[in-house]
């Protein structure tokens, strides 16, 4: 791997005394990705984040950032990133601005000359003044946007990043990220909200009780349902048997009156000949195209036995 | 170096703008004047029993020594331990060390600064009182030459030195108190419990040394080092009880402190 690879994360393990919160989870965000980190509450997807910032130890396992690890090389490791886990949190006491003066002061070099500058792109300048302990959740998490920002980041690390905003923040919230990662800032954006992901992200991984469970391009696992067709026939258990022997025809499946196969569009072609021919007549045979949701749930909801793989909330 | 630089200022301005420097720092400058207005309205001599008492009303300058044994029992321990024992637990209850800790200063620097600004508020308190003490002292009793503990009487200028010097054996053993407060504030993450046992660490450390057969560990309990000062109003200056507080407070502050700095710069920082 180059040390250019913004997230290198090898066999991470965190286990807490019985439970194991992270399973030997690898990641790798290549530069510009918007890189999804989905999984649903507790499956470990902020644990791991706080390992690759370095603010927990793994138990085993490795993590790089643009070739360096925070665990050996302290904070330079976190050189080029910035980003928070778990909602951003400020001195309630200070002022917004007073906040990001003593983070762009902990950042060194020019940061400070960029205060202004983030606070409107978050929208905020007008109210940097106030307490942050008056300031709404929605506030808080676009002046943790600000406070990343200050560090002209290479890549931003987001922990449900619109969990808590309304509607018209969340909107904004995505549009600001998306404006981000058009100006060339890779995104490692966790998330549970699946919109949220196929609005924005162009790599995703997915995690379950711990353990990633896919990670690749999201086309590709899109595509990997689109093999699905729906077949609604007149007379269904003679088109059934028919699915059953045509070859190219996997997994036929009688769901009510239609059936559920997988097939490549070659193979479908074949099949409707095949149904004219034996004079099974069809009113439906169309490709089924499943959201991420459904692949989403089919993946994580495999096992009704959930574990307490809770650690954030736990901790 | 300019990493902890950066941590220690705004360290301080932290504490200058939160409400518990300024109980702590009130009280090591209400005390002087609560107990100097006591005994101006009440005749009699001082109080017999303490070091200078007796010749309390004959200077100012007794005042802050007197004040100074006063509140070593459990008052500027208190003081010291408010910001101690908080310094670093207070991080994890705003949620905000994840926030400091991905900036690019290493979790020393962080912890080194943290440790200066809070000596530096001891050290405030500590001078706060004397100066505050004297000066209440003089304005009722005037400012005259001071009887020793010998018995021998010393110039106002002299004196004068004479305060500063134990005014900084006592902040040394001060800082063995905000040494632990800190150690608390790393290792339990809970501000109202570090700020607690801290003075419950202060007061077993004085009750130890007047409980009957500790005399063999006495002289190194750090409850002792805080009358280390007693051997510079001795003439000749006694110089056993100083020194030795140099080194026992040495082995109280650095113990806790490197103990603390081993498990900021490990723990995870998980929930906070």
């Amino acid at each position: 791997m180059s040390n250019e690879t913004p997230v290198v994360a090898r066999g991470l393990v965190k286990t807490y005394g019985e439970v194991v919160a992270v399973d030997n989870v690898d990641l790798t965000v290549e530069a510009g990705d918007v890189f999804g980190y989905l999984g649903p509450n507790g499956a470990g997807k902020t644990t791991s984040l706080r390992m690759l910032l370095g603010l927990i130890r793994p138990t085993s396992g490795s993590a790089k950032l643009f070739g360096r690890d925070p665990l050996l090389d302290g904070a330079s490791a976190l050189d080029g990133i910035a980003g928070f886990v778990e909602g951003p949190r400020f001195y309630p006491y200070m002022s917004g601005r007073k906040n990001l003066q003593l983070l762009a002061d902990y950042d060194g070099g020019n940061a400070r000359s960029r205060i202004d500058e983030v606070l409107d792109i978050v929208e905020l300048r007008d109210r940097a003044k106030h307490r942050v302990g008056g300031y709404s959740h929605g506030m808080r998490q676009r002046l943790g946007i600000a406070a990343s920002l200050l560090r002209n980041p290479r890549m931003l690390l987001l922990d449900e990043p619109t969990t808590g905003l309304d509607p018209a923040g969340m909107r904004d919230m995505r549009a600001l990220v998306r404006r981000l990662a058009d100006e060339g800032i890779t995104v490692l954006l966790s998330s549970h909200l699946l919109t949220e992901v196929e609005e924005l992200c162009n790599r995703v991984a997915i995690i379950r009780k711990g353990r990633i469970l896919y990670e690749g391009s999201l086309a590709d696992l899109l595509a990997t349902a689109s093999e699905q067709y729906r077949l609604r026939a007149v007379e269904p258990e003679r088109a059934r048997l028919l699915c059953l022997a045509h070859p190219g025809v996997e997994d036929v499946q009688l769901e009510g009156d239609e059936i559920v196969f997988r097939a490549n569009e070659e193979a479908v072609a074949a099949l409707s000949i095949a149904l004219g021919q034996a004079r099974v007549g069809f009113t439906q045979l169309a490709p089924h195209s499943a959201s991420l949701e459904e692949l989403f749930l089919g993946m994580t909801e495999g096992d009704p036995a959930t574990i307490s793989a809770d650690q954030e909330e736990a901790a | 170096m300019s990493g902890i630089a950066t941590v220690y200022r705004w360290e301080l301005f932290k504490l200058s703008i939160q409400k518990r420097t300024y109980l702590g720092l009130g009280a090591a400058v209400l005390v002087p004047i609560a107990f100097v207005v006591a005994l101006a309205l009440q005749k009699g001599s001082g109080p017999a029993d303490v070091p200078l008492g007796r010749t309390l009303r004959d200077t100012g300058l007794a005042t802050p020594f007197v004040v100074l044994f006063f509140l070593s029992i459990w008052g500027l321990p208190l003081i010291t331990a408010l910001v101690a024992g908080d310094i670093v637990a207070s991080e994890t209850n705003n949620g905000t060390l994840k926030t400091i800790l991905t900036r690019s200063l290493d979790r020393g620097q962080i912890f080194a600064g943290k440790t200066l600004a809070t000596l530096t508020y001891m050290a405030a308190a500590v001078l706060a009182m004397g100066i505050v003490g004297l000066v209440a002292g003089s304005v009722v009793w005037g400012l005259h030459p001071l009887t020793s503990l010998s018995g021998t009487t010393v110039p106002v200028g002299h004196s004068l030195v004479l305060l500063g010097e134990s005014l900084g054996i006592y902040a040394l053993a001060l800082a063995g108190v905000a040494a632990f407060g800190l150690m608390l504030s790393t290792v339990t993450r809970n501000s109202a419990a570090s700020v607690v046992g801290t003075l419950m660490f202060a007061l077993l450390m004085q009750l130890l040394g007047v409980l009957p057969g500790t005399e063999a560990i006495r002289p190194y309990l750090l409850g002792t080092q805080f009358d280390a000062w007693h051997g510079f109003l001795r003439t000749p200056a006694d110089w056993t009880p100083v020194i030795r507080a140099l080194w026992v407070c040495t082995l109280y502050i650095t113990a806790p402190l490197v103990a603390a700095y081993l498990v900021f710069l490990r723990r995870d920082v998980a929930g906070e």
